[in-house]
């Protein structure tokens, strides 16, 4: 608004006025819901977290070897080729320490989502996950990282099967 | 049209009532690896545009424009969605390649409505929030509203749309690429549960899974690309108002006003007599005869007597939906008038196998992007050895 405008034109409006029903409201509860398929590639993925264990897809043309798993190479346009197992260790691509949830909740211990490298897949190949065990400043790009599974019996097909990152030595 | 272009390539992939075991993007990858070999092109060099036709809510992801690259061939390649019916991408399609900007566009879309456990509850979404939303109908109120209307305002009566059904379903019979084909009597079909009346229960087409891609390609690369090039004549799309308590429910208009757009473009004044069949939208057994009407096919209030007569029957003057349409072969969501162009072009190169009609130059191919949207797309198609 210019600062030639002194005075506002029309009438504010406060929270209080949405609230007490001064103005028209309208409250909708959406009803979607849904039930994706999995599909080949996603549900022998996360059969495998179920297992403990990390699964991938080769491409022989690129010579790629893609995680998370996928039916058809997507830079080759063809279908993949085998199924291969990664380690479930890797390295931090990039991070950030969050210090607000998604639903806009400030933390007191921040959030460390990281882009992880998976040993055994191609270079530039990783996940989206979390890191843990590990001070905010001491995250580094490069650092070596390999997942904290959930207990056996509590995992589900999820990728919250594995908990998070932790820091690692190579031995 | 500035520019010719046609059709070089088609693929479609798991026509089903649902697709349990694969994911919407192998579904797609599926239909575009078939599109790309019948074209006889590498996505990854040949294709200069991509474009898919999805809706949010019916994916569950928003901005699901970034969902579909890979499974297309088009990562690191322009593509863009069109939040509309598979016709209006083509249109799209067809623009980018009279710009000169595209030689080859490929188009996709594709049904996962099988994904969804409370359709009825996201397509209630569609519906003004204030005026009509609190009102709690369900969403096909409107197709009874809307046929209540078209029935009064014209000769056409309950009977004619029960035959609609009939036709669309038997020919579905013959056709593989379909799903709901059955031999109903006139009788099964009056007598059907109501459910929005004067619509009953089978007077709605049914929805379907399924994936259907294209590849359109300017002249000079249509020829070199196939032997069998479908040449897009014309195009037009049109939207009425919104308002469902003004827009015009008798007919449909914004189908009348699409055709003349494509008619204009195709230099066609008398389509009954120029054209030789149409895949029209049939979603509701009624809209095949108001789509008819709007479509000047047939005159105003005539197109169930039409149908009586046999004229839109397969062996008829002038076959109407000889695929099955959506009643026979089902409802792809915004990939529906891809089903129906996918039957046009078939038909135009001689490959539509059982549903086959002899000797057929020219059709016309007419989406609706059903309730409760006034949208509609038309599309004129031509096969290779026709008029210049
Ligand atoms: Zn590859």
């Amino acid at each position: 608004m210019t600062v030639n405008i002194k005075q506002w034109p029309g009438t504010a409006l406060a929270t209080r006025d949405l609230e007490q029903g001064h103005v028209l409201t309208v409250k909708y509860k959406p009803r979607a819901e849904y039930a994706w398929d999995a599909g080949v590639a996603i549900a022998r993925y996360l059969e495998e977290l179920k297992a403990g264990r990390l699964i991938a897809r080769s491409c022989k043309q690129c010579d790629r070897i893609l995680i998370p798993p996928r039916m058809f190479c997507e830079e080759c346009f063809r279908p993949t080729d085998s199924w291969v197992y990664v380690e479930d260790t890797g390295t931090v691509n990039t991070f950030s320490i969050c210090h607000v949830r998604w639903d806009v909740v400030r933390l007191d211990q921040p959030q460390l989502p990281a882009v992880i490298h998976v040993d055994g897949a191609s270079p530039g190949m990783g996940i989206l996950h979390l890191l843990g065990e590990v001070a905010p400043e001491e995250v580094y790009i490069g650092m070596k990282v390999k997942a904290v599974w959930e207990e056996a019996s509590r995992r589900q097909g999820s990728i919250t099967d594995i908990r998070h990152w932790k820091p690692w030595k190579e031995e | 049209m500035s520019e010719r272009m046609a059709i070089v390539g088609l693929g479609y992939a798991d026509i089903r009532s649902c697709t349990p075991g694969i994911s919407y993007k192998e579904l797609m990858y599926e239909a575009a690896t078939r599109a790309y070999d019948d074209a006889g092109i590498n996505p990854r060099k040949q294709v200069d545009s991509f474009i898919s036709v999805s809706e949010d809510f019916w994916e569950g992801t928003s901005i699901f424009d970034e969902y579909v690259p890979d499974q297309l061939g088009a990562a690191l390649r322009p593509v863009h969605t069109v939040c509309g019916d598979g016709l209006q991408a083509l249109s799209c399609a067809a623009m980018l390649i009279e710009t000169g900007q595209a030689q080859i566009v490929a188009v996709e879309g594709h049904s996962k409505h099988s994904d969804m456990c409370t359709p009825h509850h996201i397509h209630q979404l569609a519906f003004d929030p204030i005026y009509h939303r609190p009102l709690g109908a369900h969403p096909q109120h409107l197709a009874g509203l809307e046929m209540a209307r078209f029935l009064h305002e014209s000769e056409n009566t309950r009977e004619h749309c029960g035959l609609v059904v009939q036709k669309n379903r038997r020919n579905a019979l013959k056709n593989p690429r379909s799903v709901y084909g059955s031999d109903l009597s006139l009788q099964d079909i009056l007598d059907a549960e109501p459910t929005f009346t004067p619509m009953g229960v089978l007077d709605a087409a049914q929805p379907a899974d399924g994936a259907f891609v294209v590849v359109v390609a300017a002249e000079r690369r249509a020829k070199a690309l196939s032997t069998h090039p479908v040449w897009i004549r014309g195009y037009g799309w049109c939207t009425e108002t919104p308002a469902v308590d003004s827009r015009s429910w008798g007919e449909a208009a914004y189908a009348r006003l699409a055709a003349h757009q494509a008619y204009r473009m195709a230099k066609i004044t008398a389509p009954a007599r120029e054209l030789d069949f149409a895949e029209v939208d049939d979603s509701f057994s009624y809209k095949e005869l108001q789509h008819l009407e709007a479509l000047d096919i047939c005159p105003q209030g005539a197109a169930g007597a039409w149908l009586q007569a046999g004229i839109t029957q397969t062996g008829g003057e002038f076959p109407v939906n000889v695929s099955g349409g959506s009643l026979g072969v089902g409802y792809f969501l915004e990939a529906s008038g891809l089903m129906r162009l996918t039957e046009a072009v078939l038909q135009l190169r001689g490959q539509a196998g059982a549903v086959q009609l002899p000797a057929v130059r020219r059709g016309l191919v007419q989406s609706w992007r059903n309730l409760p949207t006034t949208t509609g797309c038309v599309v004129i198609l031509e096969r290779a050895d026709g008029r210049e």
